[in-house]
């Protein structure tokens, strides 16, 4: 039996491309596709981060909030992309990004929670499902790409359902024993919950117990850990990463900032990590909705509707940004204050996953989203 | 279970070493009442307030004296106020050296003192309360600004009326200055306020005026909880109404002078200055502009006895006792007693002793990292834990302490702890917890001790079976047992 320890000291997860490591694994067709989907908690304002800067309307209703984008790189003849996304620029100019503005999900309250279960869930209102989009995108694909790890301790709701997924964390707590491990499994044998946990915890050390020495503390590192998990042969398809801070109420031009260039560092590292990869890979970036269109009295913004959603990676058709755009001025906001969705943000990730994973559209949007009546938006793969 | 190892377990926070167990669990839990120690030996030593307030308005003032002196030098790159923002240069190295200081000294040591205090207690089932309520409440160490303050918060706006009302534990906690300023509230200006005019007439340019944050959260989170029929012309009108309550003393020269908030630093103020005149309408009802300070307060009084804000507290109450789908029966029960009594807090926990969804033998909740870190010391008779020790073991185990990443607190749900990675570092923390022991301790009797009359032949048997006592207490610490309650 090949136990973790010995993985580890021959150097972990190369040994598992190797014959050895293949009599345990089954072989991966290497040009399987690979899907993040990074969440920003928080709501994320999405007329900071691809600016609508041909707007007439903008620059007056923003305030201090346009400065950044004085002189920010131009997607197109309307939109700026925040100076702070370098990378993403660099990936948009290489065709490799496209933005899809004004999207919002279902959802028109301003509660975050309520948000981002609907996010989540792919429902159209909180709580009405059960189980997480992600989930039972699992459901439609081949055995070998049904993979799916979120990089946190916990899993999160759009990756939980009828489905096993992984999780995993980078973790400063020194290993167990093999020893006590094993006597752990077979105390837990009687327990469904526990046992089933256990299964997956210890495949998924299996494979990343090298990888522990990484902190996963800073944006960069949590980028080159999911590229390795994703990477791996025998490794994961899908992926999920979490990140909070988008929640800018007070003083929003700085943290915005800095939140995207951890962004921007987190994508750079992925691209990295996956090498070749990344010609096969797409980033979906989405947030539960978006901020107020004027600043708040505190510099900052409060809690609104639509927002941007980015798709990244060498499998997307970028270089352009997608909006039907429904304009600043007073009179066309959202409640007087919001920018006004014109694309669901189930048809954006309908259409981007059955693209990217060669799905028939409107299945993967029954299985999805089943209580949404849209189609998938078509177009977002490089052919 | 049997009813004491669920007195133990799921209403108190584990069985302790040495301690004999109750003889009449429903009794041992209402005596506690009487036992619980607002202010115990452990909190006693901590910094004040004020100190870590001042602490904080020394650096804000470094932070804001560098920043005029940058906008001088060169006006074009103007720095963002922001102190939570990373600012250029030397502030950046001030705001590190500030936030270690705030982290090391002041926020560990207050994770130590409530680990400490709950190791010590007569009255675990009061610490879980307490703790259950500061999650209720929750705000959090990751704001820069908030780092040291959140001890004190559960300590002084918590702890004091946790056997009092409703109403009066909301009070204090909307006021403290860690809700205050973790919130935006601090800095939230009515527009036509005086200061607001003031400020609008000579510089037009700067942004000045409400912030909905506390509002709107106070309704969701606090009170009514969400999608309870509140809409956003109450969340603007409350944030008006609100206008004015902020901290004293974390800004000072004309701004301060112009809020009226010079006080002592760290202290509530209500600036008038600062507050939107009018009357204020807020689930249809309107309260008046001449109460000041009170106008915010008699709305938190009237939110504090609505029907719905007694089915949100009864709802978590109930998660947290009887099971993540929390028994409707209990939800109703609990929800009648808090109307009936006005929200008083002892007649909502005698219904949960009383109640028998709280006494059904199966576990019915996952502990999360915290309870566990608890119950592991506990039963390994742990009564000091380094206080750095506790911060990084809840950090790993998925669960810093007062730092729950929104405002909502930390869920009170197994989903979000039960997952494979999170059960891996408990078995890793339990290893070497039991390491620690020295093979001292025999886990056979302290595993009886612990569950009486209620240890599974399973857990009973990989006990008995470990290659040392020390694999035997590790063993115990990650039982089903042990990870449920």
């Amino acid at each position: 039996m090949i136990t973790r320890r010995t993985l580890m000291a021959a150097g972990g997860a190369a040994l598992l491309a190797s014959p050895l490591g293949g009599t345990m694994l089954f072989a991966a067709a290497p040009t399987a596709r690979r899907f993040v989907f990074l969440i920003q908690r928080g709501a994320a304002d999405g007329l900071g981060i691809v600016a609508p800067v041909g707007d007439p309307a903008f620059a007056s209703q923003r305030g201090v909030l346009a400065e950044d984008f004085a002189d920010a790189p131009k997607l197109d003849a309307m939109f700026a992309l925040h100076p702070a996304l370098a990378g993403v620029a660099a990936l948009y100019r290489a065709g490799e990004a496209r933005f899809v503005h004004a999207v919002a999900s279902p959802y028109r309250e301003r509660s975050h929670f309520d948000g981002q279960n609907v996010l989540e869930t792919g429902g159209t209102a909180a709580y009405r499902l059960r189980d997480g989009w992600l989930n039972r995108l699992l459901s439609l694909l081949p055995a070998q790409q049904a993979r799916a790890i979120s990089i946190s301790a916990a899993v999160p709701m759009a990756l939980r359902g009828a489905e096993d997924v992984a999780s995993y964390a980078p973790s400063a707590l020194p290993d167990a024993s093999d020893d006590l491990l094993a006597r752990v499994a077979s105390l837990y044998e009687g327990d469904a919950q526990l046992h089933a946990a256990w299964e997956s915890a210890t495949a998924t050390r299996m494979l990343t117990s090298d990888l522990a020495a990484d902190n996963g503390r800073n944006a960069a590192a949590t980028g080159a850990l999911a590229a390795r998990l994703l990477a791996a042969e025998n490794g994961a398809r899908i992926a999920m990463i979490e990140t909070g801070g988008w929640d800018t109420h007070a003083q929003q031009r700085g943290r915005l900032a800095a939140q995207l260039r951890g962004l921007d560092s987190l994508v750079g590292a992925l691209k990295q990590g996956l090498g070749p990869l990344w010609s096969e890979t797409m980033v979906l970036v989405a947030t539960e909705f978006g901020r107020t269109v004027k600043v708040n009295g505190t510099g900052g913004t409060d809690h609104g509707t639509a927002s941007v959603a980015m798709l990244l990676g060498g499998a997307v058709d970028g270089g352009r940004v997608t909006a039907d755009w429904p304009g600043l001025g007073d009179a066309a906001l959202f409640e007087g204050r919001d920018l006004r969705p014109t694309l669901g943000i189930d048809s954006l990730f309908g259409g981007a996953v059955a693209g990217h994973f060669g799905l028939d559209p409107a299945r993967t949007m029954a299985t999805l989203f089943p209580d949404s009546r849209a189609g998938a938006t078509d177009g977002l793969v490089r052919a | 279970m049997s009813d004491v190892s669920i007195a133990l377990n799921r209403f108190g926070l584990g069985g302790r070493a040495g301690d004999a167990p109750p003889q009449a669990p429903k009794r041992w839990l209402l005596d506690q009442f009487g036992a619980f120690e607002a202010r115990p030996v452990a909190l006693a030593q901590l910094p004040s307030t004020a100190a870590i307030a001042a602490d904080l308005a020394h650096y804000l003032t470094d932070v804001r004296m560098q920043r005029r002196e940058m906008r001088r030098a060169a006006p074009e790159t103007m720095a963002d106020p922001d102190p939570d923002a990373a600012p250029m240069r030397d502030p950046a190295q001030q705001a590190r050296a500030f936030a270690r200081r705030q982290g090391r000294e002041v926020y560990s040591a207050a994770v130590g003192a409530r680990a400490a205090a709950a190791l010590d207690t007569p009255a675990p089932f009061v610490e879980r309360l307490v703790h259950f309520w500061a999650n209720h409440f929750a705000v959090s160490a990751d704001k820069l600004t908030v780092t040291g303050l959140v001890g004190a918060f559960e300590f002084d706006a918590i702890r004091p009326h946790v056997l009092g009302r409703f109403a009066d534990m909301l009070q204090a906690v909307e006021r403290h200055p860690a809700m205050l300023l973790y919130l935006d509230q601090a800095q939230s200006v009515g527009p036509d306020s005086v200061a607001g005019k003031l400020v609008r007439r000579r510089r037009p340019d700067r942004a000045l005026g409400l912030n909905e944050n506390l509002a709107r959260e106070i309704l969701e989170l606090h009170t009514l909880g969400v999608r309870t029929g509140y809409d956003q012309n109450d969340v603007t009108e409350f944030a008006r109404a609100l206008t004015g309550w902020t901290v004293a003393g974390l800004g000072n020269g004309p701004g301060a002078r112009l809020a009226g908030v010079g006080d002592a630093p760290g202290s509530f103020v209500f600036a008038e200055r600062l507050h939107e005149p009018g009357t204020r309408t807020i689930l249809g009802r309107a309260y008046a502009q001449e109460a000041g300070e009170g106008q915010a307060a008699a709305v938190l009084d009237s939110l504090a006895l609505h029907p719905a804000t007694a089915r949100h507290v009864a709802t978590k109450l109930a998660r947290h006792f009887a099971g993540d789908e929390p028994p409707a029966s209990l939800v109703a029960k609990l929800e009648a007693a808090f109307l009936r009594t006005g929200g008083d807090l002892p007649s909502l926990y005698r219904v949960l002793v009383e109640a028998p969804e709280c006494w059904v033998a199966a576990p019915v909740k996952f502990r999360t990292p915290w309870e566990w870190s608890l119950a592991a010391f506990r039963a390994l008779g742990t009564r000091e834990v380094p206080t750095q020790g506790v911060t990084n073991l809840v950090n790993q185990l998925g669960q810093p302490i007062w730092r729950p990443g929104s405002p909502a607190g930390y869920d009170d749900i197994a989903a979000s702890w039960a997952g494979p990675d999170a059960l891996m570092r408990r078995v890793e923390a339990a290893e070497r917890m039991a390491q620690r022991t020295r093979n001292l301790v025999d886990a056979r009797a302290r595993a009886a001790e612990l569950f009486p009359d209620a240890l599974s032949e399973g857990t009973a048997q990989a006990i008995a079976r470990a290659e040392s006592p020390g694999q035997g207490l590790a063993l115990l610490l990650v039982a089903p047992e042990f990870l449920r309650r």
